[in-house]
Formats: structure tokens, C-alpha cells, sequence
């Protein structure tokens, strides 16, 4: 809020042709400004302490219960797994994961998820507009339908992909064994992502300021890219960062239309499933751990993303 | 100018607009008034080409814009909740319609820092929307119509989201803003007293249709109907026809009432009430009468004639109409 420093004063004061109406920025309530510096004060006043007792007496088991949950079920798995990845030590770990394998099916992981994000953000978007902005009949079972690739077994999906390219293909498209039978597979499991963090923002969405751009002379277009996008960009972003992180993550979709060819097809969770295979347990938690990191580091992108345009935008009550 | 003529538009099978024809005259500042529902919103926006006709037509300084997309209307407007643009500072938001048609640089500048400073707002340019008050924010806005120069500026309701000082002083401010650049402007309001307080003439629609269309004086001494008279001020009952209550005259004595009463050509007579209670309002004081026919209705009279009347509870007094008292008969069918 550094921008609230410019002194509202100052400004009123100097000379216009029209003299001001009276209440300028002095006497009207700014729920901004005036209510951050009360809302962060306001947690140090004895007003509010009492309050505060009575929401942190059940703070510690609260905090206990989430700290024992998320160390069972989350942060001593992987740990154990950085362990494994490291138990031949830094260098064990340096070969496990530039084995020339490894690269290649964290590569093949990595472009084919990026591809599979950036359609999500292009075809997710456009399905929510379509969702939210038209009409038309059966839009409830459209509506219905998007999550079902999310909700089915994914090895199911496997099937289903692979009867309709696979080499009996009814449709005469063969994309086993191929990238794009991959890029196929993701899509399919990461179709709601993008559609389903999309969708409320444009039904919350403010059709006036459309129709304010349109009375300024604004294209369909030009308002949608200056207007509309920019207030959808924070949700289009994380419903493609959610559909990235889960696509490097793949396995069941992509395990038969994959092919699991070296170099080619496989894909990391591939690769790792065949070095348990053949007892390479380092070289499995190794890849792992690169897994997880590149996740990490998207999640992590996210938010920062994420809490910058809320800090900009700051939308009042 | 701009020219409304059998203008129609249905939403399902409710008829919002009912062969509306309106002329607004350039330079003007023409208030929409009427009550929830009545059209107001529907009629501004179809002038804006944001809600298409089933039937009519649209002119907007002879050029027949029926047909035309808001794009290219020539207008500005300025809607009750801002609709501002949130991700934009208040120089991009002002700057938009300039910057969308690819002007120079050096012009965009000019001319958004100009229109900053008449809607007092310079010093605000780099602040987003969400750091000004809505009394700002609703300047921002129009700043941000008036860039582009339109030919008429529509604004729906655009101080109804302030509260009731802040409203009073922006549509005073708003007067004189148009006084200085004369762009032809229609406001809508549900507001009677802000209708009358800005606008030179002052449109009454109601049910899809428009009453009366006048200068404020008119409408509130020569009202068409009684939904007109009703809608821009109070009016009392008297014997079946509506006068407005300080047009009322109390009278102790029957007999002086009448001998006034004859000189007055169509009043309703001489009305014999009780008086059931007496407000003082601060300069005027108003008498809630029952008349013996068992009809209620309340006259409005100075705090010196109330004293001299020295008016009590329970007591009887005669009521009629001044000379020069508006009247209407009252027709049910109009009721509101
Ligand atoms: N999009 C719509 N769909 C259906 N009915 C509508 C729509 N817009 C308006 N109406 C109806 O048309 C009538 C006129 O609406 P309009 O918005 O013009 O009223 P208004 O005079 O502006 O009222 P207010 O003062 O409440 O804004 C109302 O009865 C409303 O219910
Ligand atoms: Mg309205």
C-alpha cells in the first residue's frame, strides 16, 4: 500500500477551473487505506484480545493435529525419499540424475506438460467463456461432463484414448507410441483445471466494465485482451499451473498410448517405475526428487504470481 | 440532439418500453426520472446501443444510430457502480478511449492530465480504483467518458452508490461541469429532488411509458397527471383531488373558509377536519387532518401561521385549497 503515501491533500488543494465538490477524498469513508492501517492495528488493541484468546485456545492442538498430519502423510515421506535419493551420497545422486535416461524422460516429461499447459490455458479458457457467456442446449451436460476425465481411474483413460488411437483406430489416427499420443492423454486429465478456476471468476465478473469499454470505442477483441483477460489472467494461471504440476506427474494415462519408449515417450513417472524394476532404487527416488522439485517450484511461481496482482488490485468489500 | 421515436423493448413478454418518443435537445441536461422498473435504465441504454430495440429508432444529431453497435454511438457513459477498470491506474482508466484509437502520446497526456484536473482527481493519476472513494472513483469515470468527446453523455444513475452528502455535492458539481463543456447529457434518477436540482428539463416515464416531459417548473406546478404530481413532490387528498400540502390553507372560522373559497374557481371546497397531530419539520410544521368523511391527509404550513392558530390535537378546523394551489383530478388508473 506504498502508493497511499501520495498525501490526498495536496492534491485537493491544487487549482482547478471548477471548484471541487467538498468532499473531495477527505470526508468519504476509503476502505482501503484507512481500514489497513486499522485492520493491522487493530490486533495489538486490548479491544480485540479477548476475542483472540478465545479463537487460540484451541491454537495448539489445532496446530499439533495439522503439523502431525502433514508430517505423516506428506513432509516424512518425502523425506524419506530425498534420503533414498541421496544415500549414495551427492555424487550417487549427481549420476542418478544426469544419466542420459533420466534427462531424457525428465525432458520429454517437462515439454510435453508445458505443451499440455499452455493448450489447457488457450481451450480452458475459451470453454469457460463458452460455459459462463452462451447459451445453448445441453450446457448443463457440458458443464457436467468437463470433470469427468479428472474423476475417471486414469488407466481407464488409458484405455478409452487407446481404442480411439491406438492401432485399431476407428477414426484412422494412430497416436500410440507417439508425443502426441502423450500430449493426447495429458489433455484429457487436465481438461477441468483451467475450465473449473476459470469459470466463477467470469461468472463474478463485472459485465458493466465490458460495456463501459464498448462505449469507449473498444473491438469485441480489444476488450476482451485490455479488459477481460487481465482480471481472468490470476485464474487462467493457476488452473494451468494446477494442470502443469499434475501432467509432469502422470503416470496411468499415459502408461499405454505412452509406448514408454526411451528418448521418444517416456516419461519420467515411467522411467522411475522401470528403475524399481530393475532395482536402481536410487536412480528412481533421484528422478523422484527432480520431480518434486520442478512441482515445487511451480506451485511456488504461482503464489508469488498470485499474491502480487491481489496486492495490486486489492478489490474493497 | 438526440431523437427517440416509438422506441419498444420487450424482456420476454414484459413490455419494459412502450412506444417511447423523446427529444432531447443538444446542450441540454435532461434527467430520465421515474420510479424502480419504470424504464429509465432500459431507455439511456438503448439510446447507448447497449440494449438493442424491437422496434423505433435512434438518432443522435440526425444520424440514425439504430442500427450502430456503442462503439460507434459517439457517446460516454457513466454507470452507478464505476465500472472501472480495476488492473488500471486512474491515468489508463481516463486514457483508454484515447489510447485504444492510437493517439499520440504526447496528446493522451495532455489531455487526460486536463480532464484530471476538472474532475479534481490530479495527484490521483497512478492510484488503481480500489484506492480512491467512491466519490473519486465516480469522477474518474466520467473523466474517463469525456476523454473520447462524445456527442452525448449518458449517465445511469451515477450518484446512487454515494451516500447522501457526498451525492448532493457531486450532482451540484456535475451541473456546473456541464455548464463549462455543454456536451449534451441525459441522467437517469429514481431522485426527484436530484432531478430537480440538475436538470433543465426532466423526463417522467413510468410502466414503460412517458408521462410528462418539461422544464421542472412546469412539472411541478402544471403536472399532466396525478402519477407526475405524485412523483415529484407530496401531495394530500383533498375531497377527491391532489394539491401539494403547503398549498393547503387552515382556517378556525367555517365561514371565512368559504368566502375564500368562492374566489377560487376549481377547488375541491371546503374540507372540515380534526386535527390528529401536529410535526414541526423546523421552519414549516405539518398537521395530520382526518376529514369528517374519514379520509386522511396532511397540510404543511409555516411555524408563524401555526402559531396563530395555536392548533391542538382533537380540535376541528376547516381545510381548503390557495387560489393559486396546483390541482389534479384524481384518476385511480394512474395510481403508482
Ligand atoms: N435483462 C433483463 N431481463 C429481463 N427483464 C429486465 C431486464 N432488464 C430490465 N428488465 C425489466 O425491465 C423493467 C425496466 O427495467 P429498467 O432497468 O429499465 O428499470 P429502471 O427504471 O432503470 O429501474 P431502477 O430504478 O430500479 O434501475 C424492469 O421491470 C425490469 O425487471
Ligand atoms: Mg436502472
Amino acid at each position: 500500500m506504498t502508493s497511499n503515501a501520495i498525501d490526498s491533500r495536496g492534491a485537493e488543494q491544487s487549482a482547478s477551473p471548477l471548484s471541487r465538490p467538498g468532499s473531495g477524498g477527505r470526508d468519504e469513508p476509503r476502505p482501503d487505506g484507512a481500514g489497513d492501517g486499522g485492520r493491522s492495528g487493530g490486533s495489538t488493541t486490548p479491544a480485540t484480545k479477548p476475542n483472540r484468546a478465545r479463537v487460540g485456545a484451541v491454537r495448539p492442538l489445532g496446530i499439533g493435529v495439522v503439523t502431525l498430519w502433514l508430517s505423516v502423510i506428506v513432509l516424512l515421506p518425502l523425506a524419506a525419499l530425498t534420503a533414498a535419493a541421496f544415500s549414495e551420497g551427492w555424487a550417487g545422486f549427481w549420476e542418478a540424475i544426469t544419466a542420459p535416461a533420466a534427462i531424457a524422460a525428465l525432458w520429454v516429461t517437462v515439454l510435453v506438460s508445458a505443451i499440455v499447459a499452455v493448450i489447457n490455458a488457450v481451450t480452458g479458457t475459451l470453454i469457460a467463456w463458452v460455459l459462463v457467456r452462451d447459451d445453448f442446449r445441453g450446457k448443463r451436460f457440458v458443464n457436467a461432463i468437463i470433470d469427468l476425465p479428472f474423476a475417471l481411474p486414469t488407466i481407464v483413460a488409458s484405455i478409452v484414448l487407446l481404442s480411439l488411437y491406438g492401432p485399431n483406430s476407428p477414426i484412422d489416427v494412430q497416436l500410440n507410441a507417439t508425443r502426441w499420443g502423450l500430449i493426447v492423454a495429458l489433455l484429457f486429465v487436465t481438461l477441468p483445471f483451467v475450465v473449473r478456476s476459470v469459470q466463477p471468476v467470469l461468472i463474478e465478473a463485472d459485465r458493466e466494465v465490458e460495456e463501459a469499454a464498448a462505449s469507449l470505442g473498444a473491438s469485441s477483441w480489444t476488450t476482451f485482451r485490455r479488459v477481460v483477460l487481465p482480471t481472468l489472467a490470476p485464474a487462467i494461471l493457476s488452473g494451468t499451473g494446477l494442470a502443469f504440476a499434475r501432467a509432469i506427474g502422470e503416470y496411468g494415462s499415459v502408461v499405454l498410448i505412452g509406448g514408454n519408449i526411451p528418448r521418444e515417450t517416456q516419461v519420467a513417472s515411467q522411467y522411475i517405475q522401470q528403475q524399481i524394476e530393475i532395482d536402481r532404487p536410487v536412480n528412481a527416488a533421484a528422478v523422484s526428487v527432480a520431480l518434486l522439485a520442478i512441482a515445487f517450484a511451480t506451485l511456488l511461481l504461482l503464489r508469488v504470481v498470485a499474491s502480487r496482482t491481489q496486492r495490486r488490485e486489492e478489490r474493497d468489500a | 440532439m438526440i431523437t427517440v421515436t416509438a422506441a419498444r423493448k420487450h424482456y420476454g413478454s414484459f413490455l419494459a418500453l412502450d412506444d417511447v418518443d423523446i427529444d432531447i435537445p443538444s446542450g441540454s441536461l435532461t434527467a430520465l426520472l421515474g420510479p424502480s422498473g419504470s424504464g429509465k435504465s432500459t431507455l439511456l441504454r438503448a439510446i447507448a446501443g447497449l440494449e438493442g430495440l424491437d422496434g423505433g429508432t435512434v438518432t443522435i444529431d440526425g444520424r440514425d444510430v439504430t442500427a450502430e453497435p456503442p462503439q460507434r454511438r459517439g457517446i460516454g457513459f457513466v454507470f452507478q457502480h464505476y465500472a472501472a477498470f480495476k488492473h488500471m491506474t486512474v491515468r489508463d482508466n481516463v486514457a483508454f478511449g484515447l489510447t485504444i484509437r492510437k493517439r499520440p502520446k504526447a496528446e493522451i497526456a495532455k489531455k487526460v492530465d486536463d480532464l484530471l484536473e476538472i474532475v479534481g482527481l490530479d495527484g490521483f493519476q497512478h492510484r488503481y480504483p480500489a484506492q480512491l472513494s467512491g466519490g473519486q472513483r465516480q469522477r474518474m469515470a466520467l473523466a474517463r467518458a469525456l476523454a473520447v468527446d462524445p456527442q452525448v453523455l449518458l449517465l445511469d444513475e451515477p450518484f446512487g452508490a454515494l451516500d447522501a452528502k457526498v451525492r448532493t455535492d457531486l450532482r451540484q458539481w456535475l451541473r456546473r461541469l456541464h455548464d463549462e463543456v455543454h456536451v449534451t447529457t441525459v441522467l437517469v434518477t429514481h431522485d426527484q429532488e436530484e432531478a430537480l436540482d440538475v436538470a433543465d428539463r426532466i423526463a417522467v416515464l413510468n410502466h414503460g411509458r412517458i408521462e410528462q416531459v418539461g422544464d421542472p417548473v412546469t412539472l411541478y406546478e402544471r403536472p399532466a397527471n396525478d402519477f407526475v404530481m405524485g412523483f415529484l413532490g407530496s401531495v394530500a387528498s383533498l375531497g377527491g383531488q391532489l394539491v401539494r400540502p403547503h398549498d393547503i390553507v387552515l382556517e378556525r372560522d367555517h365561514a371565512a373558509a368559504l368566502a375564500l373559497d368562492a374566489k377560487v374557481a376549481d377547488s375541491p371546497g371546503v374540507i372540515t377536519a380534526t386535527v390528529e397531530r401536529v410535526v414541526p419539520l423546523g421552519f414549516e410544521v405539518r398537521v395530520d387532518l382526518r376529514a369528517d368523511s374519514g379520509e386522511r391527509f396532511a397540510a404543511q404550513i409555516t411555524r408563524r401561521d401555526a402559531a396563530e392558530l395555536g392548533l391542538r390535537e382533537g380540535e376541528t378546523i376547516h381545510a381548503r385549497a390557495t387560489s393559486r394551489s396546483t390541482v389534479v383530478d384524481h384518476d385511480p388508473a394512474l395510481a403508482i
